[in-house]
Parts: C-alpha cells; sequence; structure tokens
C-alpha cells in the first residue's frame, strides 16, 4: 500500500519515497520471501524451499519456526536435531533483527490486516472492540495447553500466517475463508484487532523482542511538536509513551517494549524526524 | 449544534449489532473450518514412506513441506483446508500417482522434524498402507478368470508381496492376487495399475487395513 495508513496532521516538506521508505522497504522484504519460496514452484529456483513452518535455504539452512516446535515437542514428540537447529537459528536472527520483526517483516497476514486497516481508515470506521491486552496471551497459553492435551500443533490447525502462506506456496483449499475472516475482523470488528489483541504468534516473537538488539528509538523526542502522527499510524501505541513522553527527562529513548513490531512506520511520518532505527543500547542525540 | 441522543443511540445499537454479527461470523468460520480436521486418515490417501503412526504424525508433522519438494516424483501433496486430512500434512492416492521407493527414501531424509522416521533405512520396510483385493466381484482374474495380472506385474517387491496363486471355484481354475502383508510396503503401484475402472486392488491406510486400536486412534 502507498497511501498513509492513515489521514496525518503533519505536513510533510520530504517526498513520497522518503516518507514512505520504511514501509516499502517492508513490504519489498515481506513480497521478496514470498516470491523466494514461490520462486521454487513457478520457476524452478529451489533457493528456499517448505514454508514459514520449516524450510531449508540453499538445501544447507535449515529454519524452523520456534512457536511451532514447541507445540510439537509440548504434543509429545521427540524434538529432533535438524528442526531444533532450525528453530535456534530462527531465534538468533530475531534475536538480533527485533523479535516482532517476524511481524511486521514476515508475516504475510500483516499485509491483509495492514490492507485491513487501511480501508477502516478510509471507510472512517470507528466502532471497535478492543480485547484486553492479555486476550492474546492466554489465546498463546491455551494453544499450548490444548497442544499437549490433544497431542497436536494445536494453533497450526486455525493459524492464519501459515494457512495463507503455505496456501499461496503449495495450494489454498479453503483457506481463503480464513484469512478473509482475519480481514473482516480487523475492518469491520476490532482495529488492529488480529495482530494487537488475538494473535499468540505475535505475543511468541514478542518475548524475544524483550531482548533482541535492534529497536527504534525516540532519539530526538526534545523535537517532537506532540502532533500525534506516530500513535495514529503504530498497530501498537502504547509502546511508544515511554520512550517519547517518559516521566523523567533522562530516561532511555529506546522503545524497549517487545510489542514494537519494528515496523519503523513512526519514523516514515514523523515530521520533525524524532525517531530512529538503532540498538538498544541508543541514547538521546 | 448537539446531536439528538436517540439517533445516536440506534446508530451505536446498528454498530454493536454489526460488531457481534461479525464476531460471530469470525468464529463461526473459524470453527466450521476447525470441524473439518478429521482425527484418521481417509481411506483414499496414504502418508510418505516412515510416516509414524497417525496419533504420532500429528504430533510431530509441522506441515513444512519439504517431503514434498523432495520427492523425485512430484507424488506428494499437502492437505488443504477443507480435506478431510490434518490441514498441511503430506498425503499421496496411489491411485492418481503411486510411490516408486527411492532407495535413499528423500522425502523422510528431508523431513526436519523426523515425522517421517529416520529409523526407515530400507524401504523395503516401509508400511505406508497394505494392498487388499477390495474388488473380488470386478478383478478380471478372480471373477472373470481372465489372464490379467496388472497387480502382480507393478508390484515392485516381485512374487514377494503380491503372488497368483491358483485357485479353484465351481471346477474353474483362476489365479488370485493374494498380497503378502509382511512384504507389502503400501506403495500403490498395484492400485494405480489395476485397469479395472473402478480399482479392485486397494491400498488403505495400515490403521484401517488392520484395524488395531493403537493406531488406529
Amino acid at each position: 500500500m502507498s497511501a498513509p495508513a492513515a489521514p496525518l496532521t503533519a505536513t510533510h516538506g520530504r517526498g513520497f519515497l522518503l516518507r514512505n521508505r520504511w514501509l516499502l522497504t517492508r513490504r519489498t522484504a515481506q513480497l521478496g520471501i514470498l516470491a523466494l519460496f514461490l520462486a521454487g514452484p513457478w520457476f524452478g529456483l529451489w533457493w528456499l524451499k517448505g514454508n514459514l513452518a520449516s524450510s531449508t535455504f540453499l538445501d544447507v539452512i535449515n529454519l524452523t519456526d520456534p512457536l511451532v516446535l514447541l507445540q510439537s515437542f509440548l504434543a509429545g514428540h521427540k524434538v529432533a536435531q535438524t528442526a531444533l537447529i532450525g528453530a535456534l537459528t530462527v531465534l538468533a536472527i530475531y534475536a538480533v533483527v527485533g523479535g516482532r520483526a517476524y511481524c511486521s517483516w514476515v508475516c504475510p497476514i500483516n499485509i491483509v490486516t495492514d490492507a485491513a486497516f487501511w480501508l477502516r481508515t478510509r471507510l472512517r470506521i470507528n466502532p471497535s472492540w478492543q480485547p484486553r491486552k492479555a486476550t492474546r496471551v492466554w489465546i498463546l497459553a491455551s494453544a499450548l495447553v490444548v497442544s499437549v492435551l490433544t497431542g497436536t500443533i494445536a494453533w497450526e490447525l486455525i493459524n492464519p500466517i501459515t494457512m495463507l502462506q503455505r496456501g499461496l506456496v503449495f495450494g489454498m483449499g479453503f483457506a481463503w475463508v480464513i484469512v478473509l475472516a482475519v480481514f473482516v475482523f480487523d475492518l469491520a470488528v476490532s482495529r488492529r484487532g488480529w495482530c494487537s489483541y488475538i494473535c499468540p504468534v505475535g505475543v511468541f516473537y514478542g518475548a524475544v523482542g524483550r531482548v533482541s538488539l535492534v529497536r527504534v528509538s525516540a532519539v530526538k523526542r526534545d523535537a517532537c511538536t506532540d502532533c500525534g502522527d506516530c500513535y495514529r499510524v503504530c498497530p501498537e501505541p502504547h509502546v511508544i509513551v515511554p520512550a517519547l513522553k517518559p516521566g523523567d527527562p533522562q530516561a532511555t529513548p529506546v522503545i524497549a517494549s517487545g510489542d514494537c513490531t519494528n515496523c519503523g512506520r513512526c519514523i516514515d511520518v514523523c515530521a520533525d524526524d524524532v525517531f530512529r532505527f538503532g540498538t538498544r543500547f541508543a541514547k538521546l542525540s | 449544534m448537539a446531536e439528538d441522543p436517540k439517533s445516536h443511540g440506534r446508530r451505536k445499537f446498528v454498530q454493536n449489532c454489526a460488531g457481534l454479527a461479525s464476531s460471530a461470523g469470525v468464529v463461526g468460520l473459524l470453527l466450521a473450518a476447525y470441524s473439518k480436521q478429521s482425527k484418521a486418515l481417509p481411506a483414499w490417501a496414504l502418508r510418505p514412506p516412515g510416516a509414524l503412526p497417525e496419533a504420532q504424525f500429528n504430533a510431530a508433522c509441522v506441515r513444512c513441506g519439504l517431503c514434498v519438494r523432495a520427492c523425485p516424483f512430484d507424488m506428494l501433496h499437502l492437505a488443504e483446508l477443507g480435506q478431510d486430512i490434518t490441514t498441511g500434512t503430506p498425503y499421496f492416492v496411489p491411485r492418481d500417482i503411486a510411490c516408486e521407493m527411492c532407495e535413499d527414501i528423500p522425502c523422510a531424509a528431508a523431513c526436519p522434524t523426523d515425522a517421517l522416521s529416520k529409523d526407515l533405512t530400507d524401504i523395503r520396510d516401509a508400511k505406508m498402507g497394505l494392498a487388499v483385493l477390495t474388488g473380488r466381484d470386478t478383478c478380471y482374474a478372480v471373477a472373470r478368470g481372465a489372464n490379467c495380472r496388472a497387480c502382480y506385474l507393478a508390484c515392485p517387491i516381485k512374487d514377494e508381496a503380491i503372488t497368483m496363486e491358483r485357485r479353484f471355484s465351481n471346477g474353474r481354475g483362476y489365479f488370485e492376487p493374494t498380497v503378502h502383508a509382511d512384504k507389502c510396503t503400501g506403495c500403490g503401484k498395484c492400485e494405480h495399475d489395476c485397469v479395472t475402472q473402478e480399482a479392485s486392488i486397494k491400498v488403505l491406510p495400515l490403521a484401517l487395513a488392520k484395524h488395531d486400536p493403537k493406531t488406529a486412534r
């Protein structure tokens, strides 16, 4: 989507590319990863085989979703070496680039929910049911418990992320129904509902994000003009407050919350260049 | 100008109803999708070689499709939502395309979670299913005493998994394709090559053919 995700207040002196640079980079990454998976079945270029649950890159490096593997373990299956190394590799990657970077840079459902948010904003659909923030934590917990009780990888029975991605790469069946349900939910029921209140995959990667290296920081927060644009575009606006408007003026400008998806949209929309990508050790400038 | 509180209440009511209906719809859709998940493998689908028994398989398989990609004959598929197989798990339909029984078992080798067990080292020990002569009334050899032995010829474990046994019935002699369960790998070649309209010999999932409560769950 090229248009801004919400009508913004600040007037920009900057060009289109500059004020959408992270959004465009992010879309390129999301579609590029999907393209790598599709290059095999479509063009015979088998660089990346499998899907987001588990894949092999160049027939050498295995990448396995740690949450899927955790459920498999809880369901009673002994973890195999390849999958374990693959999951640790994935965890290591996200420990660097930011836990929920998975959500905004890889997950194909993000494109669906961003589209729903964009349309919701355009259509001025205001009513929104906002479940409690803890809801998704409980859903994650219940997915793990159900895995133990039923001996299956429970969340994979309905996980729209892998449904959509596997559908695109291997064949969709009725998986589009689940994708459509997520879209409608985000459009008509709950603002940013799926990713911010329901999806347990985000909670899992959010836990990784609490320690991950790359973070967004409000390094020039003194330049903030209180326009509110960053809050408007942020899928998890509560993460901004402690970094941008802390009680203590000496407090760290780093957005430390694991909920932050490192999407960088706040950097894009801020006319005063308050935000930067940096490490979790970034200081005020 | 102040808004008419009555019209505001009505709007709110409509909005709430729309919200509720949508939520119910979403939950309903998810439940419907969930209920599509079946607990046992249907009779027409088989797991790749080395697959753990169905209950364990559902805990082990992460639905990544690496076995599908590893199969040189493109025989495997991942179940799609709406099919009677756990969504995303691999299967093949022997009547469409049967297992070629590669000696290096590339599908099992590609499995990152050992849902296709690496304990299977000789493909002749595979137990993907068991061939059963389901159509004695349609089988040319049995029902008509014809010299058909398509299944026998298709069997890669020649003269061991399927033999043509001489039988007599009402003074008439014929040869009956006879499956030897200890040798049959369930590759599906016999079912695939059977010449009758509907296959007279079919490979059934082991849990179904043997009806062992331990594996049939």
